[in-house]
């Protein structure tokens, strides 16, 4: 038995943040009360930290199998503890791609090997996420896969877009998509607009998501499916969802942190750390997502951890792979810029990166209460540090957060009772 | 000498952290260069001793050319390397690239490249001063420097002049090191062409007019620019025919006749007759299409001195 003493713990039922000790026993949080004696039990003082449920990650690219020069299964999962994670979700596009039962049996026993963190598997839409035909979306969903989706290769051709819908609406799970209409965005690098101009970098429009956006929520709408929009990153998808929801539409969305936090500014010199899918928009975009974040429209945080190498990320920048990776820096950054600035009360901060995504994905986790897994993390928020990169545990350091100060220091994270992080 | 600005050691990537004192220097420095270059022995002994690497990853004859030659003139070692059957064909990254060359002592490199920002990255690797000599639709800091010297030296000043830049603006490195340069030194500048051919949101990132009427962008102006109309852009479905564009964007006597009478006329090269600009304008008495291309050498020599530790004042001849 392990007992956190005297910790500020946030208890998912209430959404509300107590002072309380919680009793561990094996795989379970067996009681969290005000004040618990348990001479058996392990002792850890949590004076002045905060016990939060452990995170759920819906979007995360882990790149085993095919790319574990990259991240691989165990250090990903390493990464994800770090972090607080305690459950996340791949997404298909390894090599080969989780369009079969052979790949996703691969990496559910893979992850459980490791054991460092809960993985949940998104499958394929299309064979080979080529966008051709139809993947085997039934043996998938048997398999035990938590949503559908081609990520990055977003099925260009309406028509094999809607019969994927079609065909898993009679499952409960979310189509997650990455909306992108590939002849708007080309070869285009960052937001079209001011910094596409200045840095003569060719631009991807708003409109390159918003188009897709659009028809993703119709055919949810004449498909009956749930449609979940990938990390949102204009002022108007923020309204197309919003719409949507009011109409009744089953959409739900996420919203990456370097999204939140970061404008296109943050590409003025050519940091391939700033180069990513969407790409980091306008001022204005980056207030819609949080008003958007804030109001509902957007019901959860995801990473989008997108591991490269340093000799990828450091080559000319229309060279370099798009992505940044994101489970360490996540809760830092966010408490950083939004909680401490009283833009975001932290226990809505906790709900959109716990018990929101784990609906979503349909999966009981993420929730601190008796009864539930013991997947917690314990962090001091009076602490703060800089994000180096030589601490980072992932294969891959393209963050482009590293050198910021940040308050939020982990100390523990427990995955179903067994300590994943420590400091 | 109005200037003595130390400049040695400095990049230039682009002209953007370039104070008006310090392109004057160059300037001032260039017209001795000039001067030098008029000689019949064009030779000075001040860079012996030192090696420049030109790094041309995209092919640009005119420019490395001009380059070479503005080395060569201050007796500095020149390297040159090209991609053409090098190791960049064989995988080789630009880092592996710069180190080799580093360790071959290279005191200054000067870099081309098709895609922006990679001057910065050699400096990074380098650790030396960088020239950019064009980084994909990015900068192109020198040849924007011999379009203002060209102007300088025929008005004395840029400062109120009405700049008008015709044509490709999307696709040209050399608009954007212009219109930070020209805004910089007092000037007034519009861009004009094809809706399609126009980055957004311009005017605020450059504080620059659009139009795209050529009539009105040419209204009164001190200096036209035209530039090059790459063809493929066609293909590309920015514009409809060759035809079409120049007609409604082309140089002509007829155009330059909204102009001020002592309009000049420029072109960065290489020109399309016919396209962008008619015959009957480029050889007019308003061109100096010819002498930026000499200016483009002596600009060169004065920004290889300063930066490789020269200093402004006599001692350049
Ligand atoms: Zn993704």
């Amino acid at each position: 038995m392990i007992l956190l003493k005297n910790g500020m713990v946030y208890l998912s039922n209430d959404k509300k943040i107590i002072k309380a000790d919680v009793l561990i026993e094996k795989k379970v949080i067996k009681k969290i009360a005000p004040s618990i004696d348990e001479k058996n039990a392990e002792v850890i003082d949590c004076a002045g930290m905060h016990i939060f449920p452990g995170f759920v990650d819906m979007h995360c690219h882990l790149r085993e199998p095919g790319y574990t020069y990259k991240e691989d299964i165990a250090s990903g999962a390493a990464s994800a503890a770090k972090g607080g994670f305690t459950s996340i979700c791949c997404m298909p596009n390894t090599k080969p791609a989780i369009d079969n039962l052979s790949t996703l049996d691969y990496i559910m026993r893979k992850a459980r090997d490791v054991g460092k963190t809960k993985i949940f598997v998104i499958g394929a839409m299309s064979k080979g996420i080529e966008g051709k035909e139809i993947a085997n979306i039934a043996t998938l969903v048997k398999g035990g896969v938590v949503g559908l989706s081609d990520d990055g290769n977003c099925i260009q051709v309406a028509k094999l877009q809607l019969n994927v819908m079609r065909y898993a609406s009679i499952y409960d799970i979310p189509m997650i998509c990455h909306s992108e209409d590939y002849s708007l965005s080309g070869d285009g690098q960052v937001n079209y607009g001011y910094m596409s101009t200045k840095l003569g970098l060719p631009g991807i429009p708003t409109l390159a998501e918003e188009s897709m956006v659009s028809r993703d929520i119709m055919l949810a709408d004449v498909t009956g499916s749930r449609v979940h929009i990938a990390h949102a990153s204009t002022k108007r998808t923020v309204e197309l969802i919003r719409q949507a929801k009011k109409d009744g539409i089953k959409v739900t969305a996420e919203v990456t942190p370097h999204h939140l936090v970061l404008n296109e500014n943050a590409c003025d010199g050519f940091d391939t750390n700033t180069k990513m899918k969407p790409p980091l928009r306008s001022e204005e975009d980056r207030k819609s997502l949080l008003e958007g974040l804030l109001d509902g429209t957007i019901d959860v945080i995801a990473t989008d951890h997108a591991p490269h190498s340093d000799y990828e990320k450091e080559l000319e920048f229309m060279k370099a792979p798009f992505g940044v990776i994101g489970f360490e820096s996540a809760f830092p950054v966010l408490y950083t810029t939004f909680v401490k600035t009283d833009l975001i009360k932290l226990e809505e901060l906790i709900d959109r990166m716990t018990s929101k995504p784990a609906n979503i994905i349909n999966k009981e986790v993420g929730e601190l209460k008796e009864g539930a897994a013991a997947d917690l993390n314990v962090f001091n928020l009076d602490e703060s540090f800089t994000f180096d990169e030589s601490e980072i545990l992932s294969k891959s350091k393209n963050s482009p957060f590293i050198g910021m100060n940040m308050w939020g220091k982990i100390y523990y994270t427990m995955c179903d009772g067994k300590f994943t992080w420590k400091v | 000498m109005k200037h003595t600005l130390n400049l040695a050691g400095r990049n230039l990537f682009d002209l953007d952290v370039y104070t008006v004192e310090e392109i004057e220097t160059i300037f001032e420095t260039a017209k001795v260069m000039k001067e030098i270059n008029s000689r019949d022995y064009k030779k000075i002994p001040t860079l012996r001793g030192k090696t420049v690497a030109t790094l041309f990853f995209e092919d640009s004859t005119r420019t490395r050319i001009s380059f070479e030659l503005a080395a060569k003139r201050l007796s500095a070692d020149v390297v040159s390397f090209t991609t053409a059957g090098s190791a960049m064909k064989k995988g080789e990254s630009i880092q592996d690239t710069v180190y080799t060359l580093n360790a071959m002592g290279m005191d200054l490199y000067v870099v081309r490249h098709s895609c922006p920002g990679v001057p910065q990255l050699v400096h990074k690797y380098s650790q030396k001063p960088v020239l950019n000599a064009g980084d994909g639709r990015h900068a192109h800091p020198t040849q924007a420097l011999l379009d203002m010297f060209s102007i300088w030296e025929k008005r004395g000043s840029l400062k109120g002049l009405r700049i008008a830049i015709i044509g490709d603006i999307l696709h040209s490195r050399v608009v954007r090191s212009n219109l930070i340069g020209m805004k910089k030194m007092g000037a007034n500048v519009v861009v004009c062409g094809p809706r399609t051919l126009m980055p957004p949101k311009i005017e605020e990132v450059y504080g620059v007019q659009c139009e795209y009427d050529l009539k009105t962008a040419i209204k009164d102006a001190d200096v036209v620019m035209g530039l090059r109309m790459q063809l493929e852009r066609q293909t590309e479905g920015l514009f409809p025919s060759l035809g079409e564009y120049t007609s409604r964007y082309g140089l002509s006597n007829k155009m330059l006749e909204y102009a001020k009478d002592d309009v000049l006329v420029m072109h960065p090269g290489p020109m399309n007759r016919g396209v962008e600009i008619l015959p009957e304008v480029a050889d007019s008495e308003h061109s100096i299409i010819i002498e930026q291309v000499a200016n483009g050498v002596a600009v060169r020599m004065a920004l290889l001195f300063l930066i490789l530790g020269g200093k402004p004042g006599r001692e350049v001849a």
